[in-house]
């Protein structure tokens, strides 16, 4: 494993997210995720994970419900909500508008 | 739904934080596992898998705390911790504990009761509907100051003014009531009032009807209303009390009413009303001379201001005066006030004086509490200092040190309100006769003054403790050794100064009950210029049902002073309209015959009282020229007058008034027989001028009988009382006091006043004390070991005592010095409630500063002591 690429606050709410749109997932399996859909470039830490998923859910934008995992243990899942879903497009439109502005600029010569 | 989902969350968050606690560690401990699994999976070993993935782990704890530190309401839950921290510290150290709640319930408790009377007497309306539209007009002789209202005069004003919706009159008087089932007759205060007088207050009864203007004519049949509480006492709350017939001054009653229960009017003693125009005969109410009201009530007009409504009601005045500029007592001008300052005004001075005696008590309170926290911070530097060396916040600090305080005040306080309402309900109980006592109790605004205080004491007695140890000093304090000896008087500095405040206003306050005290002992020793030792009064009235001729009056008293000379033991007795001290009667106007008749519109009035002829010699008031009254002369024959020195002096200058007359107005003149001695009618009152009427006329219908014994003359009540009742079943006998007794009464305001403060005083005294003890006991305890050293290198133990006595004794000075400087400025404000006492009396100053200094030499003495005493070889070794 990598050492780990820091990533601004904002950027890993928005990855949460994105995992969270298609079904809902529990904290290990969304580090998991993330890690796989960068090409293993984005390990995200549990000391980050975590605190980012509890202020989600405090902030309304997913929800929690204990379930049985599939090893067949309890484990907590995370689901994105109906305002969680239009943060979600919010975050991405705001992220191409802002790495468009960075490109543009590292463009110039 | 988003906002309802957020409110959930939030309340799950305060009510089920464990809870989520638990799911925490369990989310954290399922990742662990997971992260072990994919290790293995990976090819590690058991051991070696779970190491791996306790390493990207990191720290568990910092973990748990980041993710809580997301949550909601954590400043609820660190808040909390807080609490519960500072309260296992104060349990710890339970000395400590209990005397700062002490001290501040002791603050806190005073102020919040005299806060309550405060708002309850002087700030808070009337409980009538509209109060402030409701003002008390009276006549004036110049428009300074109120008369007391005559019949007609009223009329004029209700029926001509155009500022006021009601006007109605109001007297304050006495009744007996009797023949109720066989309860034996008794003497009420009770109130004549014209019959739109409740309405004019806008209250109703609470059972039965109001008075109506039938019911306020001579022709009507008599009917009362009763308070509350006499329904309650003597009529055991009967539900059919309203229309039950009962004797009042010997004739028959209808009772029409009973008023609420808070409703007291025009004194919180007035058990009764009856119908003014109905008790009092048409010849004395016509009048526009006699002037027997207390006052007239009225109520605004709306959009009329009090000044509009007093001018008017002044020309009214005016306008009848001129119409009548022969006859001397009618008076041309109105006074008018409002109701409220009417009730209570004189009140105000001596009730806010005492508020700023609390004021200060709670200050030195809270004073003495920093203090304490001081000294606690003090010992608990060192952790302190740890603490922020490891990074602890110094806000985090603060505020801890500010919850410790909280706490002790919330405790103080709670314990100070239940103090107050003891206090109060010792008040109520024995001054009933202060007016609107009957409204004082705490109330929501009292409770929130409460908690007010309580946080402005906590943040007072916190703040100061906490600056007391700033951070700075961290590396100072954390590299104290045992061995070096610094100077830590700097430390007690502050300490030194609150103590030195402490003392300035408990000087402050002593300066102000000396005050008080001399100008009550002064007030107390006025000579009234009679005899006070030995002498019992009590007061019989003679219903005009049954004693309707002077004979049968005359006789009654007759009988009535024979039998009661003839009691073994009695050396003198007599029967007066009123003894000196026992308030003013009225004065009655008179003409001199002999002398030229005075101007139109001019008159002479003098103290009326009637006397029979042992009253002189039974009160020891001197005979100055003449002689007292003949005894032989009865009824229509007693037409003898004796008056006063000073109204010799002022009426008849120049010339011996012996065998000259005086005449009262309806009346033939009288002749003057005898000068007295001047007497006061109320203590601390200057003498007027008095002329005394023969008793034996059988004109006096009320009055006080005074016996006079060697010793033991309360015994004398008893057989005097039986005297009377078997001259006549129904005659209450009321006020059975002896002389001292008496004027105890009428000076009961400026000895309760006098003592209320000299508690605050001592007790002020008694925390100051008590502080700088803490203080140079603290500081004596730090420099063990300096002291150690200089005994070892040979001071004498008497240097050493003297050097601490006078460290403790400085701040004393200090504090003498500033407090007197303040008691001399801030008494300027209590000017008006000294009686022959300047406010900057140098033998009350002395006294507080001679006694203060032995307090505080006698609070210094102890350390001191204490400190000559050590062992130095103990001393050097104190770590």
């Amino acid at each position: 494993m990598g050492k780990p690429n820091d990533l601004l606050q904002g950027t890993l709410d928005l990855l949460i997210l994105k995992t969270l749109l298609p079904e809902a997932k529990h904290g290990w399996a969304i580090a998991k995720r993330i890690q796989q859909m960068s090409g293993e470039v984005l390990q995200v830490q549990q000391g980050s994970l975590y605190p980012a998923l509890h202020r989600l859910e405090q902030q309304g934008w997913i929800k929690a419900k204990w379930a049985e995992s599939e090893t067949g243990r309890q484990a907590k899942f995370y689901a994105l909500t109906n305002a969680g879903r239009k943060q979600l497009e919010a975050e991405t439109a705001n992220w191409a508008r802002l790495s468009a502005a960075v490109n543009l600029v590292l463009d110039e010569a | 739904m988003r906002w309802w989902d957020r409110l959930a969350m939030k309340i799950r968050m305060l009510i089920g934080r464990r809870d989520a606690g638990v799911q925490l560690d369990a989310e954290l401990r399922f990742h662990l596992e997971n992260q072990v699994a994919e290790n293995r999976a990976a090819g590690m070993s058991a051991v070696e898998a779970r190491r791996a993935a306790l390493r990207t782990f990191g720290n568990p704890a910092l973990l748990r705390d980041e993710a809580r530190a997301t949550w909601t309401w954590n400043w609820l839950e660190s808040l909390w911790l807080d609490l519960r921290y500072s309260m296992r510290t104060l349990r710890r150290t339970p000395g400590f504990t209990s005397i700062a709640v002490i001290v501040m319930a002791l603050g806190i408790g005073a102020n919040v009761a005299l806060f309550t009377v405060v708002r309850s007497v002087l700030l808070k309306p009337l409980p009538f509907e509209d109060p402030d539209r409701l003002l008390m007009i009276n006549e004036s002789h110049t428009g300074d100051a109120p008369n007391s209202v005559a019949g007609n005069m009223f009329d004029e004003w209700r029926k001509h003014n155009r500022t006021f919706e009601r006007m109605a009159v109001v007297r304050s008087g006495e009744n007996q009531l009797s023949g109720a089932a066989g309860q034996l007759p008794e003497r009420l205060n009770s109130a004549m009032i014209s019959w739109q007088l409740l309405s004019t207050l806008g209250v109703q009864p609470a059972m039965g009807r109001d008075f109506t203007a039938a019911d306020d004519s001579p022709s009507a049949s008599g009917v009362i209303i009763i308070s509350a509480s006499l329904w309650q006492r003597r009529f055991g709350s009967d539900p059919n009390v309203v229309g039950r017939t009962v004797d009042l001054d010997a004739k028959p009653y209808t009772i029409i009413g009973v008023m609420p229960a808070w409703f007291a009017f025009p004194e919180p003693s007035t058990q009764l009303w009856t119908a003014a125009y109905h008790e009092v005969p048409p010849g004395t109410i016509n009048s526009y001379d006699n002037h027997m009201f207390n006052g007239a009530v009225g109520r605004l007009k709306p959009g009329v201001t009090a000044e509009q409504a007093v001018a008017d009601v002044s020309a009214i005045s005016l306008r009848i005066h001129n119409q009548h500029l022969d006859k001397p007592f009618v008076l041309g001008h109105a006074y008018g006030r409002p109701l409220l300052e009417r009730m209570v005004g004189k009140l105000k001075q001596p009730l806010y004086v005492l508020l700023g005696a609390t004021s200060c008590l709670l200050l030195i309170a809270c004073l003495n509490v920093a203090n304490l926290l001081v000294a606690r911070a003090a010992a608990r530097r060192r952790e302190m200092a740890i603490r922020t060396a490891l990074g602890g916040g110094w806000l985090r600090l603060l505020r801890e040190r500010l919850i410790e305080s909280l706490v002790v005040s919330c405790v103080g306080g709670a314990a100070g309100l239940a103090m107050a309402y003891l206090l109060l309900a010792w008040l109520v109980s024995t001054r009933q006769d202060m007016a609107r006592v009957d409204s004082i109790h705490i109330d929501a605004v009292v409770a929130l003054f409460t908690c007010g205080i309580i946080v402005f004491s906590a943040l007072f007695s916190g703040l100061i403790s906490a600056f007391s140890a700033s951070d700075k000093q961290t590396l100072g304090v954390l590299q104290e050794s045992s061995r070096s000896v610094s100077g830590s008087g700097g430390r007690a500095f502050l300490r030194k100064s609150l103590v030195s405040v402490e003392i300035g206003l408990t000087v402050v306050l002593l300066i102000g009950a000396g005050l008080l005290i001399r100008s009550y002992e002064r007030l107390r020793s006025t000579d009234v210029g009679c005899i006070t030792d030995n002498v019992l009064t009590m007061r019989i009235a003679l219903p005009s049902a049954r004693y309707s001729t002077p004979e049968s009056r005359a006789n009654f008293y007759d009988a009535m002073l024979t039998q009661v000379r003839a009691l073994p033991g009695v050396e003198a007795a007599t029967f007066g309209m009123l003894v000196p001290g026992q308030g003013y009667g009225g004065d009655w106007g008179f003409t001199i015959p002999e002398h030229p008749p005075q101007p139109i519109g001019q008159g002479s009035t003098a103290v009326m009282r009637y006397a029979d002829a042992n009253y002189f010699s039974t009160l020891g008031i001197p005979i100055l020229r003449g002689r007292t009254f003949d005894e032989g002369k009865r009824l229509d024959q007693a037409d003898e007058v004796v008056i006063s020195e000073s109204l010799a002096k002022t009426f008849y200058p120049g010339e011996d008034p012996i065998g000259k007359h005086l005449k009262l107005a309806d009346a033939k003149p009288e002749v003057i027989v005898g000068v007295v001695a001047d007497t006061r009618y109320l203590i601390g009152e200057e003498p007027r001028p008095t002329q005394y009427h023969a008793l034996r006329s059988g004109k006096a219908r009320n009055g006080t009988l005074a016996i006079r014994a060697s010793h033991d003359v309360e015994s004398f009540a008893l057989p005097a009382q039986k005297i009377i009742n078997e001259l006549d079943h129904d005659l209450p006998v009321s006020d059975v006091l002896t002389m001292d007794q008496v004027i105890g009464k009428s000076t009961l305001n400026e000895s309760f006043n006098a003592t209320l403060l000299l508690a605050f005083a001592v007790l002020a005294t008694l925390l100051a004390a008590v502080g700088l003890f803490g203080v140079l006991s603290y500081v004596v305890a730090q420099r063990t070991t300096e002291i150690g050293i200089r005994m070892a290198l040979g001071a004498q133990r008497e240097q050493v005592l003297r050097r601490v006595l006078i460290d403790g004794l400085r701040p004393a000075l200090t504090g003498l010095v500033f407090g007197i400087a303040c008691g001399a400025a801030a008494v300027r404000l209590m000017r008006s409630m000294l009686y022959q006492t300047q406010p900057l009396d140098p033998v009350v100053f002395a006294v507080v500063a001679g006694a203060l200094f032995s307090v505080a030499a006698v609070a210094c003495a102890v350390p001191a002591w204490r400190a000559s005493r050590l062992d130095p070889m103990q001393a050097l070794r104190t770590e």
